[in-house]
């Protein structure tokens, strides 16, 4: 930021894309990649005379994101109609919890950077809604696709409590784990599972009024997020500096140029008519289906990393490497199956691993062999079957064929020698050709150990064992 | 031909077809002459389904035939053109929806189809059941068959006048604030709005969510019971849908009406009332009380209350419910360069006057700034009005009402006064804002010969309770049904 | 919000009609828009007899069925049926519902 005079507030509205097979309100799969209208009904298309009929695991994940964001979980809620015209929209609504959201309050701790205490960002709410399908803009027509109307979407509302971008992009990544971590969501953002709408102030550093805000709708990257923050609190800065005023406005991020601008103004479009949705009953969750969702809660992020650093004894860095992708824990802990010690497989993970997967920019399953053989080649290692050298070298043959560790060393040659006689006689031969040196040797010059051992691995093509060598080399050299 | 079995009740087709003195194919055939010899001045369909039902009549006498015979196999009825009929254009009495083909079956068409009904036809309606005419009817209204200067009523005028003029032997309605009462007072026939719940709205064009409820209409009590217990029940696919067990009906049709309780609610005879309506009902009450029954005063203090808050909750749900009708994805598309002329068009073209009233009062009442003067408002009064009959059912078993202030009027009489129209309703929307059945059972006729109709109210759930005082009233000579003169 | 008109005969005004007609995306002639304004203003003026209640202390109904709306299993149960989905759309490419060009 240009100035530490300003603070910046804002305020994060994430939109999940759900994981379920059907739909919010009828049995269409949820799938992507179906041809056009093809996962659709009377219901998601709007045919007249069509009801809805609320998914029972929708409700489930939404009260298990409730639960790990510690909010209130509503005994009551209430579904309402949005009303607006799109073509995309078949019904000309858009069913939505509003006023009586599923969840209430809660918050996300966000874990402590080196300097500080940890943070808590709150929560103002966690609701429902269905997804509308797509618009096609071609020449002079557009064409409607509606497979992904009525996918269920969860919408997660903070309170303004991030000041900088970073925080904002770490609250949102903590917010990507829980839902990872609860299963509401594969939180590829990449792929449009969660999408971000950013409302943006700045205010005086000692300022406790908010200031006008502008919200930038649809980012859907962490880098979007961050760059569009700190372009928008800049320009807030400067437009108060210029003595202008911020106009409360929806603005969109232009990824290319990397701005923010003002969308045209949708005529009319804050007055979406809500009221509550006729066609559905509240929704009432009994205190037993909270309690039983409770039992069953999978370990979340912050109780992972916790867990990660206490009995793997690894530090926070590797635990947040480790964690930061949805993948590589998984990855961890199957390598470290294969009776690998915890710091050497947090290594090589966060080193030949993540290489070999922003190398080849594909997903981690594609990039890498599958833990069972990273961990059976690093078993080699620590069974000093192979170098370490050998290893990379095995590791980057294997993320490109495909094959085995096994096969991977055996085809490359890289097993190590750990045979006395063939190391004995390497020696001699070595011993055999450097008289003069070996006497300079026997003479007090015992700097040239180290030309010996070089000379030796180089004989046996570097697959010596060094520590056989080492001991059969000084025995021999002692003559 | 001349065997008029189109005059037949329920009761008496079913017994004829289960002792194959005739066929399903005869009845539906005569129920289609008939069609055919009156339409041109009633003008009570909007598609009759001549090949369909002679099919849907074959298949039920091969069912006869193997004694594979539900309740109602082989029994003619008609559908209100607001249920979805799978490969039957559907259009709600709008030009919006004038070449609507549903690839779906309402579930209460399903219900009907699996107890092998034949549909003779899709009835005439005011446009998306907005009316209490049918004069409001993209394809032209409905007439009185008792005399055709005058309406059928509304909105399911086309269901109650086929079932009058003996067109079928029963007919499926809505009612959202009287439209199954008003045309079956007008006509002369028994209409059944049951409790709010207790039917599927699955696949019927929605008008106002919360108040609409589809029901039978037919010219006996105990056909109108039968037709009920045919379509009630439990619908997974509709989410306000009751799962209540559904009781016999007709076994609740006992003859007996001693001791039961009938309010008569003061508000409901209010100056300016037809006389020859009150004095209907009330001879009607005298009867039951001869045979029994008590009648005791109740009060419903916020009737007077009930047309304004009806038309600020029905307008604003029909405000979303017809905004799907954009001419994206079915039905009318006008001619338009981009997507805001689409909708602007379409929907212009597309609905008539009444409609476009509704949708503009209603989306006003949700709009910025008025939700909580108008929708909010109105919702509470509901709340006063539910009261209301709460409290009356603690000293009553029913209560007992005119449906309409007066008997069916002329063509055009109200068609320029929206207000006066709505007026129609006065005595039935009451039911439809606190959720209860009601029924609407002929009582007597006008010095005009038009049929006046005993609104019979009972509490939520209780359709015994008032089929069996429709149903005493009836055998006790009630009111003899006078065949129209057509 | 915009302000009531004062005479109690004009409860909205022609102003009003147009912007009402604009979020129910309904073209309206000149005519219908005088029409609607009288018809509206006597609906307005009728329903204004609910300000005759006292409702402060009232909870609203919404519904009147039963609470607690059921709950579906998440399973697909719906199988592609593209052509009877389009089946009556007024104007489609391959698959697509055809829509005019679509502006903000």
């Amino acid at each position: 930021m240009k100035t530490d005079a300003y603070e910046a507030v804002i305020g994060l509205e994430v939109h999940a894309h759900m994981l379920t097979r059907s739909k919010l309100f009828c049995g269409c799969a949820t799938e992507f990649g179906a041809p056009p209208n093809h996962n659709v009904c009377p219901v998601c298309m709007a045919m007249p005379g069509v009801l809805p009929v609320l998914n029972r695991h929708v409700v489930e994940l939404a009260i298990r994101t409730g639960l790990a964001a510690h909010s209130e979980i509503a005994p009551h809620s209430v579904f309402a109609r949005k009303s607006y015209f799109y073509p995309d929209l078949p019904k000309g609504y858009q069913i939505s919890q509003y006023d009586e959201p599923l969840c209430r309050g809660g918050y996300i701790e966000l874990a402590a950077r080196q300097d500080g205490e940890p943070r808590r960002i709150r929560l103002v709410r966690i609701h429902l809604e269905e997804d509308a399908g797509k618009n096609i803009h071609a020449e002079s027509a557009s064409l409607v696709d509606f497979n992904r109307s009525g996918v269920p979407l969860m919408e997660i509302v903070s309170e303004p409590d991030l000041r900088s971008p970073e925080e904002a992009v770490a609250y949102l990544r903590e917010l990507r784990g829980i839902l990872v971590a609860v299963g509401a969501s594969d939180g590829k953002m990449e792929e449009g599972s969660l999408r971000c709408d950013v409302n943006v102030s700045v205010r005086p550093r000692d300022a406790t009024e908010l200031g006008a805000r502008t919200e930038i709708k649809n980012l859907n990257s962490f880098r979007f997020v961050e760059k569009a923050i700190v372009y928008e609190v800049n320009r807030q800065i400067e437009e108060i500096a210029a003595g202008r005023r911020i106009a409360q406005e929806t603005h969109l991020w232009d990824p290319e140029r990397e701005v923010t601008r003002p969308m045209r103004s949708k005529e009319f479009a804050n007055d979406y008519r809500y009221f509550p949705e006729p066609d559905l009953p509240p929704l009432i969750v009994p205190p037993d289906l909270v309690e039983k969702i409770k039992a069953e809660m999978p370990d979340l992020p912050a109780q992972q990393r916790e867990k990660y650093a206490r009995d793997f004894g690894l530090t926070t860095y590797e635990v947040s490497v480790l964690l930061g992708r949805n993948d590589l824990g998984d990855y961890f802990v199957n390598v470290l199956a294969q009776g690998i010690n915890a710091k050497t497989a947090a290594n090589w993970i966060m080193t030949e691993v993540l290489r070999a997967v922003n190398e080849s920019a594909q997903p981690l399953e594609k990039a890498a062999p599958q833990p069972q053989e990273t961990g059976a080649l690093l078993r080699m290692v620590e069974d000093s079957r192979i170098s370490l050298n050998a290893a990379k070298s095995a590791f980057a043959a294997m993320c490109r064929s495909g094959k085995g560790a096994q096969a991977t060393v055996a085809e490359l040659g890289l097993a190590q020698v750990s045979d006395e006689a063939a190391i004995a006689e390497a020696c001699d031969r070595v011993l055999a050709a450097e008289g003069a040196k070996l006497a300079e040797y026997r003479a007090g010059r015992e700097k040239l150990y180290g030309f010996f051992v070089g000379a030796v691995m180089k004989a046996m093509g570097g697959k010596g064992n060094p520590k056989v060598v080492n001991e059969v080399l000084r025995r021999k050299l002692a003559g | 031909m001349g065997s008029e079995l189109n005059r037949l009740t329920i009761s008496e087709a079913r017994e004829r077809l289960r002792r194959r003195e005739i066929t399903s194919r005869e009845l539906t055939r005569d129920c289609l002459e008939r069609i055919a010899a009156l339409e041109p001045r009633l003008n009570a369909f909007i598609t009759v389904c001549e090949t369909e039902a002679m099919a849907q009549a074959a298949e039920a006498d091969r069912r006869l035939a193997q004694s594979d015979a539900p309740s109602l196999c082989g029994i003619p009825l008609g559908i209100k053109d607001i249920y979805c009929t799978r490969g039957v254009r559907t259009t709600c009495a709008s030009k919006i929806l004038g070449n609507f083909t549903p690839p779906f079956d309402a579930t209460v068409i399903e219900k009907l189809r699996a107890e092998g009904a034949v549909f003779v036809g899709k009835a005439n309606m005011d446009e998306f059941a907005m009316g209490s005419s049918t004069e409001n009817s993209a394809f032209g209204p409905t007439r009185n068959p008792h005399d055709l200067e005058r309406v059928a009523g509304g909105s399911s005028g086309g269901s109650a006048a086929a079932v009058a003029a003996d067109e079928c032997l029963a007919s499926l309605g809505t009612d959202t604030g009287g439209s199954i009462r008003l045309p079956a007072s007008f006509c002369g026939v028994v209409g059944i709005k049951p409790t709010y719940s207790r039917v599927s709205r699955y696949g019927v064009v929605a008008y106002a969510s919360s108040l609409d409820q589809v029901g039978p209409l037919a010219r006996t009590v105990r056909d109108a019971a039968a037709v009920l217990r045919a379509v009630a029940g439990a619908d997974p696919r509709d989410s306000t849908c009751s799962a209540r067990p559904v009781p016999d009906y007709e076994r609740a049709l006992s003859g007996e009406v001693r001791g039961m309780r009938i309010g008569v609610p003061r508000e409901y005879f209010v100056e300016g009332m037809d006389g020859a309506v009150e004095g209907a009902v009330r001879g009607a009450l005298k009867r039951l009380e001869s045979m029994g029954a008590r009648t005791v005063e109740i009060s419903l203090p916020h009737t007077d209350y009930a047309v304004a808050a009806y038309y600020l909750i029905a307008t604003a749900e029909a405000s979303a419910n017809l905004a799907r009708y954009d001419g994206v994805r079915y039905g009318l598309r006008a001619g338009a360069d981009n997507n805001i002329e689409l909708y602007n068009r379409t929907r212009a073209q597309g609905f008539g006057a009444e409609v476009k009233r509704r949708i503009m009062l209603g989306t006003f009442a949700l709009s910025a700034g008025y939700y909580d003067a108008y929708y909010l408002k109105a919702q509470k009064v509901r709340t006063l009005i539910r009261r209301d009959f709460e409290r009356a059912f603690e000293s009553c078993d029913l209560v007992a009402a005119p449906v309409a202030p007066t008997t069916a009027f002329r063509l055009g009489e109200k068609t320029g006064d929206p207000l006066k129209m709505y007026l129609s309703d006065i005595f039935t929307i009451s039911v439809n804002l606190a959720g209860l059945p009601a029924m609407s059972v002929p009582c007597g006729a006008d010095e005009g010969a038009l049929p006046i109709g005993l609104q019979l109210i009972g509490p939520p759930f209780g359709e015994e309770a008032i089929l069996r005082a429709g149903d005493a009233w009836e055998r006790a000579g009630g009111f003899a049904r006078r065949a129209p003169q057509l | 919000m915009l302000e009531l008109p004062a005479m109690a005969q004009e409860k909205i005004s022609l102003e009003q009609v147009r912007h009402v007609a604009r979020l129910a995306r309904l073209e309206l002639a000149p005519a219908e828009e005088e029409s609607l304004r009288a018809e509206m203003s006597e609906m307005l003026g009728y329903v204004d007899k609910l300000n005759e209640l006292a409702t402060d202390k009232v909870a609203p109904t919404a519904q009147v069925g039963e609470s607690g709306t059921p709950l579906r299993e998440d399973a697909v149960t719906n199988h592609a049926a593209a052509e009877a989905m389009l089946a009556n759309a007024p104007a489609r490419d391959g698959f697509f519902f055809k829509v005019p060009k679509i502006i903000e």
